[in-house]
C-alpha cells in the first residue's frame, strides 16, 4: 500500500481561557490513504473540528505532528500553510462561506484564479449539477445549491484532499443527499481524498472508515465492507 | 446603573477609537463655531465699546484751510452731535536707530479738555500740555515698535524745519485701531505712527493759527448723514473741502468691517462642512452597530424593554460621541479663540482685546453639534425602534447583490474576482459610497482652499510688486511741485530712476453711482509704475481719458467709450467730463489712471507734480534716508522695497498658520472618515474576508479587498474635492474683494496635487490601522459562525 496522504501523530490540541485548560485532542494518531472518503463521527466538543482545522492548515496543534505527503505541516510558517491551503486543500463548511457579492460562477473562479491546475469554474459547477444557476448570486439560491458551489469551489482547483465540516448540517434531508451525491461523485471520479465531519450517524455508510471521536480521542476506527449510495442513507 | 447603560459603556469602550475619530471631526465643528463666532463677537463688541466710550466720529471731511471761527456754523448742522476743527499733517520722522525715514501723521487735539470725538485712550504717561513745545502723545503701536516711553525723543521735519518731540504719553485712538502707512499693504508699526499735539503747539509749527484742515464730526443716532456730508461740502467747499465721508470711508474702520464679514463667512462655511460629515459617521457607526446587535434587540424586546427604552439607548450613545466631540471642541475653540486674539492683537490697537468666552456661545455649539448627531442617528434608531422583535431576532435577509456586467459575461472580464468583490459593495450602497467619497472631498477642498492663497498671494506680490509698482520709494510733496523737482529728486544720491507723478484726489461718477478715489497721473513710457491690461502686459497710458480698474469699472458700471464725471475735489469741485479709454488690471484700491499730461489739462493749471517714484542703488539707501530726511519738501515717503519684505513675511507667517490649522482639520476628517469607513467594512467583510484567508489567500490578496474599495472611493472623492476645493476657493476670493484690495483667483496644479497627496497619506494611514486587524482574524471561530 502506499504511504498515507495525511496522517496524525499523538496530535494534541489545548485552549487556554485564562485558568482554565480545555482539552481538545489527546494524543490523536490518524492516517488517511490516497483516495478514501473518511466519516468523522461524534458529539459536540469530542475533537473532530479541531483535527480538521489543525490538517487543513487553520490552526496550530500544541504537540504532535501532522504530515502531509511527508511535510511535516505542524513547523509551517503561516505563509506556509497559506500556501498549503491554497494548493492542496479544499474545504466545505457547514455555513458554506460563499462570497454574497460573487455569483456562482466567480465564487468558483475565485479560487481557480489562484490555482496551479484548476479546471473551468463551469465544469466544476457541471459537476455539481449546477451549470444553469452558475450567473445567481448566492441570495438567490437555495441551502442546498449555495453548498453545492461550495463543493464546485472546494472541487474546481483539483485539491488532493477535501475537508468538510458538516456539510450538510443546515440542509434538509433531500437536499443532504443531494450534496453527499456530489461529494460521493467527486470521490469516485476525481479519487479526491475527502475527510467529513458529520453529526449525522446515517451518513457512515458511504464513507470507507468510519471514525468515531470522544473526549478529544478517537475511540472507534471501523471499515465499511461496502459503502451505501447516498441515496440509501437513513436521514 | 442600568443594564443598558452598562451596555452603553462597554460599547463606547470597544468602539473607543472609532467614537473617538467621530467625536474629533465633531469636535472640530464646535471649535470653529466657537472660534468664529468667539472671534467676530470679541472684535465686534470691543470696537463697539471703543467707539462709543471714545465717542468716535461718524463723518470726516478733509479741507485745505479754513477759519475756525466756522464751528458754530459746521456744530449746527441739523443731526450733529458733537465736533471736532482739527489740524492733520503729514510729517517725517527720524527715529533713533533707523536709517529709514518714517511717516506720521500729526493730529491736533484741543488745548484745554477732551476732543468731542475721537478722543484718546490714555494707555500711560499723560496728555502733551499746551504751553510746553514739542510734547506729544503717541499711539501705542509706534511707541512699542520703538521701545518708547514717557520721555522719549526723536526728531520730525514738520513744515520742512527738524524739531525735536517729547513722548509724555502713549495712547490709543478709535480712529487708528487699523494704521497704515502710506504705500503699505500692511501695518508697518516701526515706519507709520500717529502723534498728537496740543492745537495751539501744532498750528504754530504749519502756520495753522486760527484755521483746520481737517473736520470730524459726530451725529446723532437717527440722523440723516447724506444731508450731513451734503451740508458739510456746501460749506467747505469754498475752502478746499475733499470731500466729506462717513465711516465706510475711514480706512480703519474698513479694515475691521472686512475681518468682522471674513469671520462671519468663516462661521457660515466651516462649521457645517464637519457637522455635516460628524453626522454621516455617526450614521454609519451606529446603522453597523444596531446591524450586529439585531438580535440582542430583538431579545431586549422580548424580555420586555420598550422601544422607546432601546431607541434612548442607541440616542445616548450619539449623545455620548457628541459630548465627548464637544468637549474636546470647547477646549480646542478656546485655545484657538486666544490664538486668533494675540493675532488680531498685532493688527488691531484696543484698549484691550480679550477673547469673550459667553457662555451661550458654547452652549449654541453643543446644541448645534448634539442636533446634527442626532440627526445622523436618526434613521437607524427609528429602525431599531419600530423593528419588531420577533423578526429582529432572526438573521437580516441577505444582501442582494447585482451584476453589472452583463450576464455570461464573466470569462472576458479583466478584473479579478478580489476586485469585482470590491466594486459590487461599492455599488450595493451608493449612497453610503458618495458620502464617504463626499466627506473625503471635503478635505481636500478644505486643504485646497487652505492651500491657494499662496499662489494667490504670490501672484499678486509678483503682479503689484515687480510688474507694477517696481520702484524702491516713492516720495510725496508737501504740495505739488513744478516738473523741475523732478531734477532735484533724481539728483539724490543713490537714485538710478526717477519717474514724476500727479495725484489728485477726486469723485468718480457714472450715473447714479460714484466713488471717491484718486487719479493718479502717469508720466509717457513708465518704467518704474505701469498699467497692465487684463493679460497683464505693460500698457502705454493713453493720451485722452481714463484709464480705470476693472474693479472701478464694475462698480461704476463703466465701459470703454463711457463718458465719466470727473469731480475735482481740490479744485473747488469743478466737474469735468472725461471718457474712459482703457480698462485695467489692478489689485489694490480704487485705481485711476491718466497721462500726466492730459490730468494737468483736466485740471488746468499746467503741469505740477505730487511725488516722484525713485529705483534706487540699495548700497546707497542710507544716503538717500539721509538726503530726505533734510529735504523739507519732502511730506512722505513710501518705501515699496521694505512694503513688499514686510508684506512677505506677515502674509505667509498669517498663511502658514492658517495652512496648518486647515491641514489639522482636513488630516481628522480624513482620518474620520476613512478610518471609520474601513472599520465598517472590516466588520461587514470579516467573515468573507477569513474564508479567503481559508482558501488560501494571503493576507497581501485579502487586504487588497478593502483597499481596492477605499483606494476608489479616496480616488472618486479627489476630482469631486478639486471641484469643491475650486468653488470654496472662488467663494472665498470674492469674499475678500473690496475697495481695499482684491485677490486674484490663482490655484495652481501643485496646490491640487499636495492637497490630493495630503488626503491620500492619511487614507493610508487609516487603512494601514485597520489592516492589522486583517492579519489577526481568528480563522476558525468565523467559520463557525453565521453571519
Amino acid at each position: 500500500m502506499d504511504d498515507p496522504i495525511f496522517s496524525a501523530h499523538n496530535l494534541t490540541k489545548v485552549y487556554r481561557s485564562g485558568e482554565v485548560e480545555v482539552f481538545a485532542l489527546r494524543g490523536v494518531d490518524l492516517d488517511l490513504e490516497q483516495g478514501e472518503m473518511a466519516v468523522l463521527l461524534g458529539p459536540s466538543g469530542s475533537g473532530k473540528s479541531t483535527l480538521l482545522n489543525i490538517m487543513g492548515g487553520l490552526d496550530r496543534a500544541t504537540s504532535g505532528t501532522v504530515h502531509f505527503r511527508g511535510q511535516d505541516i505542524t513547523a509551517f510558517s503561516e505563509r506556509q500553510l497559506t500556501r498549503f491551503r491554497r494548493d492542496h486543500i479544499g474545504f466545505v463548511f457547514q455555513f458554506y462561506n460563499l462570497i454574497p457579492s460573487l455569483t456562482a460562477w466567480e465564487n468558483v473562479a475565485l479560487v481557480t484564479e489562484i490555482s496551479p491546475n484548476p479546471m473551468a469554474p463551469e465544469e466544476a459547477l457541471e459537476m455539481v449539477g449546477l451549470k444553469e444557476r452558475m450567473t445567481h448570486f448566492p441570495a438567490q439560491l437555495s441551502g442546498g445549491e449555495q453548498q453545492r458551489v461550495a463543493i464546485a469551489r472546494a472541487i474546481a482547483k483539483r485539491p488532493e484532499v477535501m475537508l468538510c465540516d458538516e456539510p450538510t448540517g443546515a440542509l434538509d434531508s433531500k437536499t443532504g443527499i443531494i450534496v453527499l451525491e456530489a461529494l460521493w461523485r467527486i470521490n469516485e471520479e476525481l479519487k479526491t481524498t475527502m475527510a467529513i465531519i458529520t453529526h449525522n450517524a446515517g451518513i457512515r455508510d458511504i464513507a470507507h472508515r468510519v471514525f468515531t471521536f470522544r473526549d478529544g480521542r478517537i475511540a472507534d476506527a471501523k471499515v465499511n465492507e461496502r459503502r451505501a449510495q447516498p441515496a440509501e442513507v437513513s436521514w | 446603573m442600568s443594564v443598558l447603560d452598562r451596555k452603553l459603556l462597554r460599547d463606547l469602550f470597544r468602539l473607543w477609537a472609532q467614537v473617538l475619530a467621530i467625536a474629533l471631526v465633531m469636535a472640530c465643528g464646535v471649535a470653529t463655531i466657537i472660534l468664529a463666532i468667539g472671534a467676530y463677537r470679541s472684535l465686534e463688541e470691543t470696537r463697539s465699546a471703543f467707539y462709543d466710550r471714545y465717542r468716535f466720529a461718524t463723518v470726516f471731511s478733509g479741507l485745505t484751510r479754513a477759519p475756525l471761527q466756522m464751528k458754530n456754523e459746521l456744530a449746527s448742522i441739523s443731526g450733529v452731535s458733537g465736533i471736532e476743527l482739527r489740524i492733520v499733517k503729514p510729517v517725517l520722522l527720524d527715529m533713533p536707530g533707523m536709517a529709514e525715514p518714517a511717516t506720521g501723521i500729526a493730529v491736533s487735539i484741543p488745548d484745554h479738555g477732551e476732543p468731542a470725538v475721537n478722543r484718546l485712550y490714555l494707555r500711560s504717561g499723560r496728555l502733551p500740555e499746551p504751553g510746553r513745545t514739542g510734547e506729544i502723545a503717541v499711539t501705542e503701536p509706534f511707541a512699542l515698535a520703538h521701545r518708547m516711553v514717557p520721555g522719549s525723543r526723536f526728531d520730525a521735519i514738520m513744515n520742512g524745519r527738524k524739531r525735536t518731540l517729547t513722548v509724555t504719553g502713549i495712547v490709543l485712538s478709535p480712529e487708528y485701531i487699523y494704521a497704515i502707512g502710506p504705500g503699505d499693504m500692511i501695518p508697518d508699526q516701526r515706519r507709520f505712527g500717529v502723534f498728537f499735539m496740543p492745537r495751539a503747539a501744532l498750528a504754530g509749527i504749519f502756520d495753522m493759527e486760527g484755521a483746520f484742515n481737517d473736520v470730524a464730526l459726530r451725529a446723532q443716532r437717527n440722523a440723516d448723514f447724506s444731508e450731513i456730508i451734503d451740508t458739510l461740502d456746501a460749506i467747505l467747499g469754498p475752502y478746499g473741502g475733499t470731500g466729506a465721508h462717513d465711516r465706510t470711508d475711514q480706512i480703519s474702520h474698513t479694515f475691521l468691517d472686512e475681518e468682522l464679514a471674513q469671520l462671519r463667512a468663516m462661521a457660515a462655511v466651516i462649521p457645517p462642512v464637519f457637522l455635516f460629515v460628524s453626522a454621516f459617521l455617526v450614521n454609519m457607526i451606529l446603522t453597523r452597530l444596531i446591524a450586529l446587535e439585531r438580535e440582542q434587540v430583538g431579545l431586549m424586546k422580548a424580555v420586555g424593554h420598550g422601544s422607546a427604552a432601546i431607541a434612548w439607548h442607541y440616542a445616548k450613545l450619539t449623545l455620548v460621541i457628541a459630548l465627548i466631540g464637544i468637549v474636546i471642541g470647547s477646549i480646542a475653540g478656546d485655545w484657538l479663540g486666544r490664538g486668533m486674539t494675540r493675532l488680531y492683537a498685532q493688527f488691531y490697537s484696543f484698549p484691550f482685546l480679550i477673547f469673550r468666552q459667553s457662555l451661550d456661545l458654547y452652549a449654541i455649539a453643543a446644541i448645534v453639534s448634539a442636533v446634527a448627531a442626532l440627526a445622523g442617528s436618526m434613521r437607524s434608531i427609528w429602525g431599531v425602534a419600530s423593528l419588531p422583535p420577533a423578526i429582529a431576532m432572526q438573521p437580516p435577509t441577505p444582501t442582494r447583490y447585482r451584476n453589472f456586467f452583463s450576464e455570461g459575461a464573466h470569462h472576458l472580464t479583466i478584473f479579478s474576482q478580489l476586485t469585482i468583490m470590491a466594486f459590487r459593495h461599492l455599488v450595493r450602497w451608493p449612497v453610503r459610497t458618495l458620502l464617504t467619497a463626499f466627506g473625503i472631498s471635503l478635505a481636500v477642498a478644505l486643504l485646497i482652499m487652505a492651500l491657494f492663497s499662496f499662489d494667490s498671494v504670490a501672484f499678486m506680490v509678483d503682479t503689484v510688486f515687480f510688474r507694477t509698482e517696481r520702484q524702491d520709494a516713492t516720495i510725496a510733496f508737501a504740495n505739488e511741485r513744478s516738473p523741475r523737482a523732478l531734477h532735484s529728486v533724481a539728483a539724490m544720491p543713490g537714485v538710478l530712476r526717477a519717474e514724476g507723478f500727479r495725484a489728485t484726489p477726486v469723485i468718480l461718477r457714472y450715473g447714479h453711482r460714484e466713488r471717491r478715489l484718486t487719479i493718479s497721473g502717469m508720466m509717457e513710457n513708465p518704467d518704474l509704475a505701469r498699467m497692465l491690461d487684463k493679460a497683464l502686459d505693460p500698457v502705454e497710458p493713453a493720451p485722452v481719458g481714463l484709464m480705470i480698474s476693472e474693479w472701478v469699472a464694475k462698480l461704476l458700471h463703466l465701459q470703454v467709450g463711457d463718458i465719466a464725471e470727473v469731480e475735482l475735489l481740490e479744485r473747488a469741485h469743478r466737474k469735468v467730463a472725461v471718457p474712459v479709454s482703457a480698462i485695467v488690471e489692478s489689485y489694490i484700491g480704487l485705481a485711476v489712471y491718466m497721462r500726466a499730461d492730459a490730468l494737468d489739462r483736466v485740471i488746468g493749471d499746467g503741469p505740477q507734480l505730487s511725488g516722484v517714484r525713485v529705483k534706487v542703488d540699495s548700497s546707497r539707501l542710507d544716503d538717500l534716508y539721509k538726503t530726505i530726511k533734510e529735504t523739507p519738501a519732502v511730506a512722505a515717503i513710501a518705501l515699496q522695497g521694505l512694503s513688499r519684505q514686510r508684506f512677505r513675511e506677515t502674509i505667509e507667517k498669517n498663511i502658514t498658520i492658517m495652512i496648518s490649522v486647515y491641514t489639522a482639520l482636513a488630516v481628522i476628517i480624513t482620518f474620520g472618515v476613512i478610518y471609520n469607513s474601513a472599520r465598517i467594512q472590516f466588520s461587514e467583510r470579516a467573515r468573507e474576508l477569513a474564508s479567503l484567508r481559508v482558501f488560501g489567500f494571503t493576507n497581501g490578496e485579502v487586504s487588497s479587498v478593502l483597499l481596492i474599495e477605499l483606494g476608489a472611493i479616496v480616488l472618486l472623492a479627489q476630482p469631486l474635492g478639486w471641484l469643491l476645493g475650486y468653488l470654496l476657493s472662488w467663494s472665498v476670493v470674492r469674499g475678500f474683494e473690496s475697495d481695499l484690495f482684491r485677490i486674484p483667483f490663482i490655484v495652481e496644479r501643485s496646490t491640487f496635487a499636495i492637497a490630493s497627496l495630503v488626503v491620500l497619506a492619511v487614507a493610508t494611514v487609516s487603512a494601514l490601522i485597520v489592516r492589522r486587524r486583517i492579519d489577526r482574524l481568528d480563522l476558525v471561530r468565523v467559520l463557525k459562525t453565521r453571519e
